[in-house]
């Protein structure tokens, strides 16, 4: 039995200790938003925040997690995050959607440190999470839309 | 535009819609519906009911005033199921904020693809094209029905009942009512025969910008895919393939694999073993702990550079004929200046950020299935021959897909007959979840097919173009697929050829032939197609033959595009645009600039495009900007337009720096996005996308935007280095 706290919650998981926090939060949390993508931390569809910072859940196994604060794209409830939500809807960025979450999470974590980020600021921030639509024109310009909204 | 009339025929099926309180056009709901008590309802009702009202199955509006369009069209990112409510909405004078939109079932005599006759799918940027004036006839009936039963029931002449954003509006006597208020009314009357559709000036949603329909839930982590669904009970399957195509399975040891916690089952299912487990992870970890000996008898063992070598071989002698106009050969011989070229393509993956994945949930001579669904016909057809089952009872929910760019419209329903086996190899007694790790994908086959081109022009003493040879060898993608008597005529995949045989540059001599040898590697068509090479070979080489005949890049083009003003007109406005002729801003010290251009048109739309260029000290570039012009008729959504030759630049990008799945004595070498890598936010251009505007039907944009970018890059790389690169992926040495 591993107890991890996902989104304010702490959540009791019966699984070997090697499993990957993606998929103790897909398979058995049942929090499906994180997506796999390539298992090896290469893509950032599975990243969600770790006290803060964006991090890829494939590549973590549960019994590294500890303490830590887990925070998936269904618990982003802060203004950073609902600014990027409206943002991201406001300039129809997302065309499949399956690397978005993972996105938003690394935006997130982006927004929160640096409030005025530039292009290489979202470029660094950015760089690991892969859009197979290639709608990073997009992304740039909504990390920028949520930056002023917030201003 | 004109207004055209269409003829509908009546009928009466109004005692079943008033069961459900709710106006359907057309009969089918989807198949999420049918296990509710309503559900059932309208499945017994429709047995009976007339074929006429078939094609109208698009549109349900509740009570509540809820406008739902049913999208026969899956939604891979490239923006079909916003445009197939616009057109709906626009006829139906909704607003938009009242419709929203569920995937249609597979039922091929409702949502069968118009440009593909009976069959129901999704490819080929037809999604729009065909359903143009389907889906507003759909919406126009609705309102027509709707107007009419506002009117009979306020006692006013229906001409003085106007509907704006969901209301229904009698002006003279103020009244204004919601759609709802009329829905039970609206079923019991006729379904008319003589539909008005808008002119384009009166269009308040197409060519207008609206939100996409599926923004909000992919903003928060909300769509559902494949890979989240989770039934009762479901089992996930993690299977072992073949290192190499064509092996079987000999024998495999198991044990392991059954001691891992959460292991449930191990099964064979001929070329490929499945660990079962409750989760993932257990059976990742238990198919990773399997032992297989594998048949390699029938297997595929060649190197991709073998392979080159044959096509290199075969590429000597002519093949079969595409296209053949006046005397190529003569031509060539009485040429100033000849040039040649050769041109190489490696295979591509898909590569979509979900892997293929799959659910099968199998019951008593039936069966149901979860899946990004792109090709509902073919697969229920596939389907139904492995396991026994007439087509029309598999019932296939089609959920979004995480990307496909072409993959999950496999014409051997690859990896849905593999989750079907899987099923069927524990006799149903679980839902089965399929799913493929990255490097499963990867390797698993069905690739944009290795090419070679040549091609060999000739310019008389004034630079004119008097001769043109291009000689393709390539897999075909139709050849053994039950696609191959549409695809396959006289020896020629039109799949292979398209781009090339349809050259629109005026050359009297002209000819194109192919060679379609078989090989052992599963092929199948990738975003864009046979354009994926032929737009690569013909653009850089009449750019190269501009070069040669001492002419600027776009004058020898337009002078060559006479009897092609839809060609000139995206190559003029992306040149006007990028400011073509005009010096570049120098880069910085060591590094050289750079800038191309390429048009070319693929599913009917033409799109030009002006790469800028940097090529830095050590060799490597960057794209700085892309200027893209497209003409794809009436842009219903200019927005997802915009959006599409966006992602098909920074798509085509991917293949052009990076792309190439390569084969090492038949095993092939790349797994993950290490060793297949596609590009970042960072490497990304630029972009700026230009439309021209049409008053023609419209024509598809999820692949036209990926054809002219490599072309234009190759061209951006030899105006700043004087160096011809001809070998794809694109690498400077």
């Amino acid at each position: 039995m591993v107890q991890i706290s996902v989104n304010g919650k702490m959540i009791a998981l019966d699984v070997a200790p090697d499993t990957p926090l993606l998929w103790c939060l897909r398979d058995h949390v049942g929090l499906t938003g994180s997506k796999y993508g390539c298992g090896i931390g290469l893509c950032g569809a599975c990243s969600v925040l770790m006290d803060g910072v964006s991090v890829r859940s494939c590549s973590i196994p549960v019994s590294a997690v500890g303490r830590a604060k887990i925070t998936t794209v269904e618990g982003l409830d802060d203004k950073v995050a609902k600014s990027l939500q409206a943002a991201w809807q406001k300039l129809d960025v997302s065309q499949c959607g399956y690397c978005q979450s993972g996105q938003l999470v690394s935006a997130t974590a982006l927004l929160r440190k640096k409030r005025n980020p530039s292009d290489a600021d979202i470029d660094a921030a950015l760089s690991g999470n892969l859009c197979r639509c290639a709608t990073y024109v997009r992304i740039r310009a909504a990390v920028k839309e949520a930056a002023k909204a917030l201003l | 535009m004109t207004t055209r009339k269409h003829n509908i025929q009546p009928s009466s099926r109004r005692d079943f819609i008033k069961l459900i309180g709710g106006l359907t056009l057309g009969f089918c709901l989807p198949g999420s519906r049918d296990a509710t008590a309503a559900g059932a309802t309208i499945a017994d009702a429709n047995a009976g009911v007339s074929a006429a009202f078939e094609p109208n199955a698009f549109v349900r509006i509740g009570a509540d005033s809820k406008v739902t369009v049913i999208a026969k069209h899956l939604e891979m990112g490239q923006g079909v199921y916003t445009g197939l409510a616009t057109l709906v909405a626009e006829e139906l004078d909704a607003d938009w904020d009242q419709v929203s939109v569920e995937g249609a079932p597979a039922d091929a005599k409702h949502y069968n693809n118009l440009l593909w006759g009976p069959f129901q799918g999704t490819g080929g940027s037809t999604a729009i094209a065909n359903s143009f004036d389907q889906l507003r006839n759909a919406g126009a009936i609705a309102r027509a029905m709707l107007v009419s039963a506002a009117a009979g029931q306020w006692g006013v002449p229906a001409k003085d009942v106007s509907v704006s954003r969901g209301r229904l509006i009698h002006a003279a006597t103020k009244r204004n009512a919601s759609f709802g208020e009329f829905v039970v009314h609206a079923a019991e009357l006729p379904i008319p025969t003589d539909i008005s559709l808008k002119q384009a000036k009166d269009f308040i949603y197409i060519g207008k910008h609206v939100p996409r329909k599926d923004g909000k839930a992919k903003a928060t982590g909300k769509a559902i895919f494949t890979q989240d669904i989770r039934l009762p009970g479901m089992l996930t399957g993690v299977v072992a393939h073949p290192p190499r195509f064509g092996s079987t399975v000999k024998g495999f040891d198991a044990d392991a694999a059954l001691q891992i916690p959460g292991v449930v089952d191990v099964v064979s299912i001929g070329n490929a073993v499945a660990v079962l487990g409750n989760d993932f992870w257990s059976a990742k970890k238990g198919r990773d702990a399997l032992i297989i000996k594998w048949n390699d008898s029938n297997a595929f063992k060649l190197d991709s550079s073998e392979i080159m070598a044959q096509y290199n071989i075969l590429a000597r002698g002519p093949g079969a004929i595409a296209r053949a106009e006046g005397d190529a050969d003569t031509a060539l011989r009485s040429a100033k200046k000849v040039i040649q070229a050769a041109f190489e393509f490696p295979y591509l993956a898909h590569a979509a950020m979900e892997p293929m994945n799959c659910v099968v949930r199998l019951g008593k001579g039936e069966c149901e299935v979860w899946n990004g669904e792109q090709f509902q016909s073919g697969d229920q057809m596939a389907l139904g021959q492995v396991l026994g089952i007439s087509p029309e009872k598999i019932k296939l929910n089609m959920l979004f897909a995480g990307g496909s760019f072409g993959r999950r419209a496999n014409p051997a329903s690859d990896y849905i007959l593999e989750c079907a086996r899987i099923a069927k190899a524990i006799n149903g007694r679980a839902p089965v979840k399929l799913v493929w790790t990255r490097e499963d994908d990867m390797r698993a086959g069905y690739y944009r097919p290795m090419f070679y081109h040549t091609i060999k022009a000739g310019l008389d003493a004034k630079g004119n173009l008097i001769a043109w040879k291009h000689r393709l060898v390539g897999q075909s993608i139709g050849t053994g697929t039950a696609m191959e008597a549409m695809m396959v005529k006289d020896g020629i995949d039109h799949t292979s050829v398209e781009g090339a045989s349809n050259l629109p540059y005026q050359i009297s001599n002209l000819t194109v032939d192919l060679h379609s040898p078989v090989i052992g590697v599963p092929v199948q068509w990738w975003r864009s197609v046979g354009s994926t090479h032929t737009a690569f070979s013909t653009e850089t080489f009449i750019d190269e033959l501009a070069v040669a005949a001492g002419k600027d890049a776009v004058a020898f083009r337009l002078a060559l595009l006479t009897k092609h003003p839809r060609h000139v007109e995206v190559l003029k406005l992306a040149a006007a645009k990028a400011g073509w002729g005009k010096r570049l801003a120098p880069g910085a010290k060591g590094e050289k600039r750079g800038r191309g251009i390429a048009v070319h048109e693929s599913f009917n739309s033409f799109v030009a495009q002006v790469v800028e260029v940097t090529v830095k000290a050590d060799k490597s570039y960057k794209v700085d900007r892309v200027v893209c012009a497209v003409d794809c008729g009436i842009a219903v959504n200019p927005d997802i337009v915009r959006a599409q030759m966006e992602g098909g630049i920074g798509f085509a990008m991917s293949a052009a720096k990076y792309g190439a799945i390569t084969l090492n004595d038949g095993v092939v070498d790349q797994s993950n996005f290490h060793d297949y890598r596609i590009v970042n936010i960072s490497e990304m251009p630029k972009v700026e996308v230009h439309i021209v505007p049409s008053a023609k039907a419209p024509t598809g944009v999820g692949e036209p935007g990926v054809p002219p970018f490599a072309p234009a890059l190759a061209n951006a790389i030899a105006a700043a280095t004087g160096k011809r690169l001809r070998k794809l992926p694109l690498v400077l040495v």
